[in-house]
C-alpha cells in the first residue's frame, strides 16, 4: 500500500517559510529551499530567477538519496550534510529526517556561515515538520471530505 | 508519498515507470513531454550515459488541471533498465504511489520482462510496499514489431493482480495517455480512500 498522505497545514507552512527566510538572510544566501526527501518542494525563499524548482528539487534529492546509499556501502550511517562548491555559485545540503534544507549560496556568504545558521534553522524545522506528520491523520480524518468527494468524473476532467 | 500543500493548494504524487533495458520507459516520457502544453510541464531532466541510456532517473513533473480547488501534480520517473543499475532502482522506488511496468513484447525480451517485474516486486518489499497494495498498471509496449509474443502469453506471464494492461507503441503515442490516466485515476482513488 503507498503511504499515507503528508499533509502540511497553513499555519505549518507559514511557519516553515518565516524560519526558512530567516535562514536565507542570516546565511546571505541566494535562495533557500525545504525538500522532501522524495524531491517534492515544501518551501523557498530567495532569489531563484528562471531556476526550474521542480526539477532542482528533484535532483537535490536524488543526490542525497545516492550518496546515503554510498554512505551505507563504506559503513556511515548517513551523510549529514552534502556540499557541492562552484566557482561562483555553491550548495549546501543538510538532511534533516525526512526533509533536506538546501542552500544555494555564493562569494557573498561562506560555507562556515551556512553550516553554522541552517545547523541552528534545522531544529526549528525539524520540530514543524515532526508535528505535521503527526497532525496528518489526524487531519486527514476530519478533512477528507475533499478528497473522499472526488469523482470518477472529476479525475477524467484532468485528461480532457 | 503523497505530499498534500494547504497553504498552496497541491497534491503532489510520486508514479515510477519500471521495466527492462530499452523497453521504452524514457520514450513514454518523451512523448508525454513532448505533447504536452508548455505551461502543464517543467522540463524533462535525463540522467543519462553518453550513450543514451539512463544512468539514474529520468524526470518530468506534469501539471493535470485541479481537483476540488487543489492543482494535481504528478511526478514522473523512470528507473535505468539495465540489470547493474539496482541500487538506483531502489532509491527511486522512494515515496512511489503508483507503478507503471513497462514491458517489452518482442518474443527475445520475455525473460527479460519476468525478471524485472520480480526485480520491482522485490525492490518495493525492501522499500516497504506490496505490488498488490499499490496503484499499478501493465503497458505492453512495441505492438508495432514484428517479433511480438502475443498479447494472451505476455498478459499470462506478466499479469499480477487483474490490474489495467495497455497494448503500446510508445513511439507514436499509442498507449500512453491511456497508460498514464490509468495509474493517475488510481492513485487518486487511493487518496480517496485515506
Amino acid at each position: 500500500m503507498a503511504q499515507s498522505p503528508f499533509i502540511l497545514q497553513e499555519h505549518q507552512f507559514q511557519r516553515l517559510k518565516i524560519v526558512i527566510a530567516r535562514l536565507c538572510v542570516e546565511c546571505a544566501s541566494r535562495v533557500v529551499f525545504l525538500v522532501d526527501r522524495d524531491g517534492q518542494t515544501i518551501a523557498f525563499h530567495g532569489d531563484i530567477g528562471d531556476m526550474d524548482t521542480m526539477s532542482f528539487s528533484s535532483l537535490a534529492a536524488g543526490n542525497v538519496a545516492a550518496t546515503s546509499s554510498m554512505a551505507k556501502l563504506i559503513g556511515e550511517d548517513v551523510f549529514p550534510a552534502v556540499v557541492h562548491e562552484g566557482e561562483r555559485e555553491s550548495i549546501f545540503i543538510s538532511v534533516i529526517g525526512r526533509s533536506l534544507l538546501v542552500v544555494v549560496f555564493d562569494e557573498r556568504s561562506t560555507l562556515g556561515l551556512v553550516k553554522l545558521r541552517t545547523k541552528k534553522a534545522s531544529f526549528e524545522v525539524a520540530s514543524i515538520l515532526d508535528e505535521a506528520v503527526r497532525d496528518s491523520a489526524a487531519f486527514s480524518a476530519n478533512n477528507n471530505s475533499i478528497f473522499a468527494e472526488i469523482t470518477d468524473e472529476d479525475i477524467d476532467s484532468l485528461f480532457g | 508519498m503523497t505530499f498534500i500543500n494547504y497553504a498552496s493548494r497541491e497534491i503532489n504524487c510520486k508514479i515510477v515507470y519500471y521495466g527492462p533495458g530499452l523497453c521504452g520507459k524514457t520514450t513514454n516520457l518523451q512523448y508525454i513531454y513532448d505533447s504536452t502544453a508548455p505551461q502543464a510541464k517543467g522540463k524533462l531532466i535525463s540522467l543519462a550515459t553518453e550513450t543514451d541510456r539512463t544512468l539514474f532517473f529520468d524526470f518530468m513533473p506534469l501539471e493535470l488541471g485541479t481537483v476540488r480547488g487543489f492543482k494535481t501534480r504528478f511526478h514522473l520517473y523512470t528507473v535505468p533498465g539495465q540489470v547493474y543499475y539496482d541500487a538506483s532502482r531502489k532509491l527511486i522506488l522512494k515515496g512511489v504511489d503508483g507503478v507503471v511496468f513497462v514491458a517489452d513484447s518482442q518474443d527475445e525480451r520475455m525473460d527479460a520482462n519476468i525478471e524485472s517485474l520480480y526485480n520491482l516486486e522485490e525492490n518495493l518489499q525492501t522499500q516497504g510496499y506490496e505490488l498488490s497494495q499499490l496503484p499499478y498498471v501493465l503497458q505492453l509496449n512495441k505492438r508495432d514489431l514484428p517479433n511480438v509474443t502475443p498479447i494472451e502469453e505476455l498478459s499470462s506471464e506478466l499479469v499480477r493482480k487483474g490490474e489495467p494492461v495497455f497494448e503500446a507503441v510508445a513511439t507514436d503515442g499509442t498507449g500512453v495517455f491511456d497508460t498514464l490516466k490509468a495509474v493517475a485515476k488510481q492513485v487518486l482513488t487511493e487518496l480517496r480512500k485515506s
